[in-house]
């Protein structure tokens, strides 16, 4: 569909839109690619039955390839699954873990615990914010080990900015930042997390601030032209790979820690399921599954295939 | 609160009517994107209207493709113009251009070829060439049309121009935009009651330009019979 485009078109920025348009597809419906786990399940003799386990997931791309990975391995440990991918936001869908209609769903520990079990939380690192979550979820549901992978918004650079100017860390940005434009959705400016935080926690007043969109095309495209230095960026965002983009790291977690992580309906599971969740989490890096999410939300690369070949390739999967 | 109190209360505090961010520069954005898009819709579409007015050729054609554009949606060619250009003026210029010609070209082209054909016949029977019988005869009395098009481009391109802010603009639409994302709905209504007004006011200045511009044989014949 985008042959239509001029071609000069980037094909990096242009990625950009090809995320709205994933989204938008996958919310219209996810029958396409992720469904090789409701398949082997549709039979109505073993489908909800007592020893199988349903695995639910956020409609957006990262969140159903993650809970593809989970479907794949736990088939492979011949645990019965039923998949019900794309259920809708966390309003939706937490409920019915909560009631145990659906067994499994990767979460993100920060937002889990600030949208839905403690919207007063103040809790930023990953230990922090999954000690608030085993305080405080209800006592039917519990969070099995955090990845190290994050979702989480960030100050991203470019390649070559970074390079220049030595940038691994928000902390480097010292020097520089007066003479930085940051860019980030509107809210950035007033968020506690936004150029609040970024002064408060590491003693940056930026040049001046561009309200974009939420690490969407603008974002990307005001990186990419220089419109801006430095923008807020969701880690997993595809673009960062194809548009050459660096997410500065954040000792102080500035930004509340958003591991991905199993939450998980307590009576429904079992020894095998929780080892199985478990060396997931224990092998999904950010780095991986940004190359994951670039695989099928910018090249549409088929869900199972990827989720397959990110298990083979760390040792989970024959 | 209703929708009313909230914006005069926003409205009213002082604070927003001084700065770089205040309502007075905020105003002079929105109708500086406004203005200059609605001039290079003008240079195009008036000029193709009359052609295609005069001639008669391709006008089916290009009436039903300017139809068709209005469906264009102007946020999503707005986000395409910034991936596929950057961000050169032309990013906001382009959608808000595209939205004007449509009314602008099918009003300028209803106009030229709705002209009596014995007002025609008699500007020829006078010895007109084709290019005088457009200039003085078929544009002055397509007057009115013209400007009900170019009226009807200006409201839409003055209150669309508040797209501008999602690319990183002013304009009066950060107002809208950075007051949701504030849940600030004081600022969001303040912000939409301003394109209101800000319409209403074009049109009340088309309105003035009109009786200034249209001939005055036709103001005439215009009066109620």
């Amino acid at each position: 569909m985008f042959s239509v485009l001029p071609r000069r078109t980037n094909a990096g920025v242009l990625g950009g839109l090809a995320v709205i348009t994933a989204v938008g597809l996958a919310a219209c419906g996810s029958s396409g690619s992720p469904s090789s786990g409701s398949s082997s399940s549709s039979n109505p003799l073993t489908a909800g039955g007592s020893k199988g386990v349903v695995v639910g997931s956020a409609n957006f791309p990262e969140d159903e390839l993650l809970a593809e990975i989970y479907v794949l391995a736990l088939q492979g440990k011949g645990v019965k699954v039923t998949s019900k991918f794309n259920i809708g936001d966390r309003e939706v869908y937490y409920p019915e873990v909560k009631n145990g209609a659906i067994t499994i769903l990767p979460e993100y520990n920060g937002a889990l615990l600030t949208t839905s079990v403690d919207t007063t939380s103040t809790a930023a690192t990953t230990a922090e914010v999954n000690a608030a979550l085993t305080a405080k979820l209800p006592s039917t549901l519990e969070i099995l080990n955090s990845s190290s992978a994050q979702d989480k918004d960030s100050v991203t650079v470019t390649q070559a900015t970074a390079t220049k100017y030595h940038l691994s860390s928000i902390a480097d940005l010292a020097p520089v930042a007066k003479d930085f434009v940051i860019g980030g959705p509107s809210e950035f400016k007033t968020r506690t997390d936004g150029l609040v935080g970024l002064k408060k926690n590491y003693g940056l007043t930026f040049k001046s601030f561009d309200p974009l969109d939420e690490s969407g095309p603008v974002t990307l495209a005001a990186l990419v032209d220089g419109k801006v230095q430095a923008a807020d960026v969701f880690t997993t965002t595809p673009q960062i790979i194809t548009d050459h983009l660096v997410a500065l790291a954040d000792p102080k977690f500035n930004f509340a820690a958003q591991n991905v992580t199993p939450l998980v309906y307590k009576k429904g599971v079992n020894s095998t399921i929780v080892a199985t969740l478990n060396a997931i989490s224990a092998r999904l890096t950010t780095p991986g599954l940004l190359a994951m999410d670039k695989a099928v939300i910018l090249d549409h690369d088929n869900y199972s295939t990827v989720a397959k070949g990110w298990l083979t390739a760390v040792g989970l999967s024959s | 609160m209703s929708f009313l109190s909230y914006a005069w209360d926003w409205l009213r505090a002082p604070v927003q009517w001084h700065g770089p961010g205040g309502i007075p520069i905020r105003i002079l954005e929105q109708l500086g994107y406004s203005g200059l898009s609605l001039l290079v819709a003008a240079l195009i579409a008036v000029p193709l209207g009359v052609l295609i007015g005069h001639t008669g050729r391709g006008a089916l054609l290009v009436v039903n493709i300017a139809n068709a554009w209005r469906s264009i949606p102007t946020l999503g060619l707005l986000v395409l113009a910034v991936i596929t250009l950057g961000f050169s003026p032309l990013a906001w210029l382009i959608p808000l251009v595209v939205l004007a010609i449509p009314p602008i070209l099918v009003n300028t082209y209803e106009g030229v070829a709705g002209v009596d054909p014995e007002i025609r016949d008699a500007a020829r029977g006078m010895g007109m060439t084709s290019w005088q019988q457009v200039r003085k005869v078929e544009i002055p009395v397509a007057v009115p049309l013209i400007m009900l098009g170019l009226r009807t481009g200006a409201i839409f391109v003055v209150a669309t121009a508040t797209i501008a802010a999602y690319i990183g603009l002013g304009g009066l639409g950060r107002y809208i935009i950075d007051g949701l994302a504030a849940n600030n709905y004081g600022e969001v209504a303040g912000g939409a009651a301003l394109v209101v007004v800000l319409a209403l006011l074009v049109q009340v200045l088309f309105v003035g330009l009109r009786y200034l511009v249209i001939p005055a044989g036709l103001r005439k014949q215009e009066r109620p019979t």
